[in-house]
C-alpha cells in the first residue's frame, strides 16, 4: 500500500510513473501517425474488403487507433492516480 | 440538481433544434416537389439557416444567466466530447477535407492524420493539467506560469492571428455557399456571409450553450453523411460508405486506365510529396493542441479525470465525420469518372454554369459534342457540388450547403468572440485601461469583433488560397507560437518566463515570415516546404529559443516550482503564486 502522506517521495514517484506512461503513449502515437504512412506502400500489396491495406490503415485504422489510445491512456492514468492516492476526492 | 437542469434543457433545446431543422428540410422538399424552382429552394435554405442561428442566439441569451458558467461544470464527458466535436467541425472539415483527399489522393490523408492525432497530444500533454489549473483561457495559463504581462501579450497576439486566419477560412466557405445558392458575385457573397455571421454573433452567439452544440453536432453530421450514404447505396447497395468505398477505389482505378486520365488520384500508392505530407501532419497535430477553441472546453470539465476522458469522446465523434471524408472523395470520384466514361455529363447543365460563374469548376468538351470529356473541380467545391453532379434531388445539395453553412458560422462566431474577448480583456483591460467598466469592455469586445470580421471578409474576398491552406496557416502559427510554451510550461520546470516569451515570439515570427515571404514571391519555398507546413521552421525555432534562453536565465522561483507541482497532481489545491511571480485574478 502506498503511504497516504503527500511526501516529496510519493510525488516524485507519481510523476515518474505519469511521465513513463506519457512517453509510451507518445511512442505509440508516433508509430500510428508516422510509421503507418511510411509503410503504407508495402502494406498496399494486401487487399482487404477491396481496400489496399496501406490506404485503409492510413485513412481509418490510424484514426481508430488514436481513439482507442486516448481511452486506454485515460484508464491507465486514472489507475496511477488511485494507486498513489492522487485522484480527486 | 444540476444534472436535472442539464437533461431538462437538453430535451427542450434538442426538440427545438433538430425538430426545426427536420421541419425546414421537409417543408422545402415538399415545395420542391410542388414545382418551386431550385433557385428559390436554395435561397430559402441559406436564409433559413442564418435566421435559425440568429434566433438560437436570442434564445441562448435568455437562458445564459442560468447556464453560461455552470454549463461546463455539470456536463457528462460524452456530451463535452460531442460539443467539442461540433466546435471543431468548421468549413475546413466539412467543405475542405474531402475535397483535399479528392484532389491529392493519399497525400490528402495528412489532414486526416494531423487533425485527429493532435487530440492524443491534447489528452496526454495538456488537457488534464490545464483543467487542474482551472482558469479560463490559454493566456491566463501563460500569464500565471510565465510571470504576467509579457507572456499574456505574446500569447494573445499568437491566438488572435491564428483565430483571425481561421475566420478568413470560414468566411471563404460561407462566401462560396452564398455565391452558389444566392446567385451572387463571390466578393459580394463573402460580405453577405459576413453580415449573416455578425447578425448571429451580435445576438449573443450560441456556442457557450453546450446543449445547442450537441444538437448542432447531430445536424451537421447528418447533413454530411446524407449524400455519401446515398452514393454508397447507389454504387454498392450498402448504406455504409466507410466500409464500402474500397469497391469505389477499385472501380476508380479501372476507370482511370480506361479514360487514360493522367492523374493517379485516389490510386493509393502512398505518399507522393514526403516532406509536405509529414510536415502538414506534424503542424496540424501540434496546432490542434494549441488552438484556444479546442483547449477551452477542457478547462471547464467537472474534474481532471473527466478532462482526459472527454478528449477521447471528442475524437470519437470527430472520427465519425472523418471516416466518411475519404469515402466522400472516393464515391465522388467514381461518380464523376463513371459519368465521363458513359458520356452522361452534359455541357449545358445548370450546375456547371453556376459553378463556373463562381470560378470553382471548369470543364471541357470535344468540339461539336454536348458531352463533357474533362472536368476540373476545385477542392473547395467538391462536397457542395457533388449532389448535383450525381443528379441527386436538389434538396440534398441544399441540405449539404446548410450543414456547411452551420459548421462555418458556428466556428466563425466562436472565433470572433475569442478575438473580441482577447482585445477587450487581455489588451484593453489589462494594458490600456485597467479601471474600465464592464460595459465599456463589452463595447470594445463588440467593436473588435466587427473590425476583425470586416478585415477577415476583405482578406477572404481576395481569395488568398483554398480553405484547407488558410486553415493550415492558422495551425502552423498556433503550433509555432504556443505549443512549446504550453507543453514545456507543464513538463519542464526549468522553463523560464524569458525563455517562453522569447520562444513564442521567435516561433511565431519565423512561421509568419515564411508564409508571407513565400506567398508574396520574395523567396522560393525552402526544401519545397509549402506555406501550409510553415510550422516546420517555426516549431523548431520556438523550441530552440525557449530551451536556450531558459538555460541562460536563472531558474524559476521555489514558489513557481510548487505551482507546477500542484497542477501536475489531480489532488489538492492549486498552489497560489503572488503578484511577483504572476498575476492571476478571477475576472
Amino acid at each position: 500500500m502506498a503511504n497516504d502522506s503527500e511526501g516529496p517521495d510519493i510525488s516524485r514517484r507519481y510523476w515518474d510513473k505519469t511521465s513513463q506512461l506519457m512517453r509510451l503513449v507518445l511512442l505509440l502515437w508516433a508509430c500510428l501517425g508516422f510509421g503507418v504512412p511510411l509503410f503504407a506502400p508495402i502494406l498496399n500489396d494486401l487487399v482487404l474488403f477491396g481496400f489496399p491495406l496501406g490506404y485503409l490503415l492510413s485513412a481509418q485504422g490510424v484514426l481508430i487507433g488514436f481513439v482507442v489510445l486516448i481511452f486506454w491512456y485515460a484508464g491507465r492514468q486514472n489507475r496511477i492516480d488511485e494507486d498513489f492516492h492522487m485522484a480527486e476526492d | 440538481m444540476l444534472k436535472g437542469d442539464f437533461t431538462q434543457n437538453m430535451g427542450r433545446v434538442f426538440v427545438i433544434y433538430t425538430g426545426g431543422c427536420l421541419l425546414c428540410a421537409a417543408v422545402l422538399a415538399l415545395l420542391s416537389l410542388a414545382g418551386v424552382s431550385d433557385r428559390t429552394i436554395g435561397i430559402a435554405f441559406v436564409l433559413l439557416t442564418v435566421a435559425f442561428y440568429a434566433s438560437m442566439g436570442t434564445l441562448g441569451r435568455s437562458a445564459r444567466n442560468a447556464d453560461h458558467y455552470g454549463a461546463g461544470q455539470s456536463v457528462p464527458a460524452l456530451y463535452t466530447g460531442m460539443a467539442t466535436a461540433a466546435d471543431w467541425m468548421s468549413a475546413a472539415s466539412f467543405i475542405g477535407l474531402a475535397g483535399a483527399i479528392y484532389a491529392a489522393g493519399y497525400d490528402g490523408l495528412a489532414f486526416l492524420l494531423g487533425w485527429s492525432g493532435g487530440y492524443v497530444l491534447v489528452a496526454v500533454l495538456l488537457a488534464p493539467y490545464l483543467r487542474k489549473f482551472g482558469q479560463f483561457t490559454v493566456p491566463d495559463f501563460l500569464s500565471a506560469r510565465y510571470g504576467g504581462t509579457p507572456a499574456r501579450m505574446v500569447g494573445t497576439l499568437v491566438l488572435m492571428s491564428a483565430s483571425f486566419l481561421y475566420v478568413v477560412a470560414q468566411l471563404y466557405g460561407t462566401g462560396i455557399i452564398a455565391a452558389r445558392f444566392l446567385g451572387l458575385d463571390f466578393r459580394a457573397a463573402v460580405f453577405v456571409g459576413l453580415a449573416g455571421i455578425l447578425l448571429c454573433s451580435m445576438q449573443g452567439g450560441m456556442r457557450t450553450l453546450i446543449w445547442t452544440q450537441v444538437a448542432q453536432y447531430l445536424v451537421v453530421i447528418a447533413a454530411y453523411l446524407l449524400p455519401v450514404v446515398i452514393l454508397s447505396v447507389r454504387a454498392t447497395g450498402v448504406p455504409f460508405p466507410q466500409i464500402m468505398y474500397g469497391q469505389a477505389l477499385q472501380r476508380v482505378a479501372g476507370l482511370t486506365t480506361q479514360l487514360g486520365a493522367p492523374s493517379e488520384i485516389l490510386s493509393p500508392t502512398g505518399i507522393v510529396d514526403g516532406i509536405n505530407f509529414f510536415g502538414v501532419t506534424i503542424c496540424l497535430m501540434l496546432g490542434t493542441a494549441s488552438l484556444p477553441h479546442v483547449l477551452a472546453r477542457f478547462f471547464r470539465t467537472p474534474s481532471v479525470r473527466e478532462a482526459r476522458i472527454s478528449v477521447a469522446w471528442s475524437l470519437l465523434f470527430i472520427f465519425l465525420l472523418y471516416s466518411a471524408a475519404p469515402a466522400y472523395a472516393a464515391f465522388a470520384k467514381l461518380e464523376i469518372l463513371q459519368r465521363l466514361a458513359d458520356g452522361r455529363l452534359a455541357g449545358d447543365a445548370a450546375w456547371l454554369a453556376e459553378w463556373s460563374r463562381v470560378g470553382l469548376i471548369s470543364a471541357g468538351a470535344a468540339a461539336g459534342s454536348p458531352e463533357l470529356t474533362q472536368i476540373h473541380i476545385d477542392p473547395d467545391a467538391l462536397v457542395l457540388a457533388i449532389p448535383e453532379i450525381a443528379g441527386l434531388p436538389f434538396v440534398v445539395g441544399a441540405v449539404v450547403a446548410a450543414g456547411g453553412l452551420a459548421a462555418a458560422m458556428s466556428s466563425a462566431d466562436g472565433l470572433l468572440l475569442s478575438i473580441g474577448k482577447a482585445l477587450s480583456h487581455d489588451i484593453y483591460h489589462r494594458l490600456l485601461a485597467p479601471d474600465s467598466s464592464p460595459r465599456r469592455r463589452l463595447s470594445v469586445c463588440r467593436l473588435g469583433m466587427i473590425v476583425a470580421a470586416i478585415l477577415a471578409a476583405w482578406m477572404a474576398s481576395t481569395r488568398p488560397a483554398g480553405i484547407v491552406t488558410v486553415v493550415g496557416w492558422a495551425f502552423s502559427l498556433a503550433a509555432s507560437g504556443l505549443f512549446p510554451a504550453l507543453v514545456l510550461g507543464i513538463w519542464w520546470k526549468r522553463a523560464t518566463a524569458r525563455g517562453a516569451v522569447a520562444g513564442m515570439a521567435a516561433g511565431w515570427s519565423v512561421c509568419l515570415a515564411y508564409i508571407l515571404a513565400v506567398q508574396a514571391g520574395w523567396i522560393s519555398p525552402v526544401l519545397g516546404v509549402r506555406t501550409i507546413a510553415a510550422g516546420l521552421f517555426g516549431i523548431p525555432a520556438a523550441f530552440l529559443v525557449t530551451l536556450s534562453v531558459s538555460l541562460a536565465t536563472p531558474p524559476p522561483s521555489r514558489e513557481m516550482q510548487a505551482f507546477i507541482d500542484s497542477i501536475r497532481k489531480p489532488r489538492g489545491p492549486v498552489h497560489p503564486i503572488g503578484e511577483a511571480a504572476g498575476q492571476i485574478d478571477g475576472s
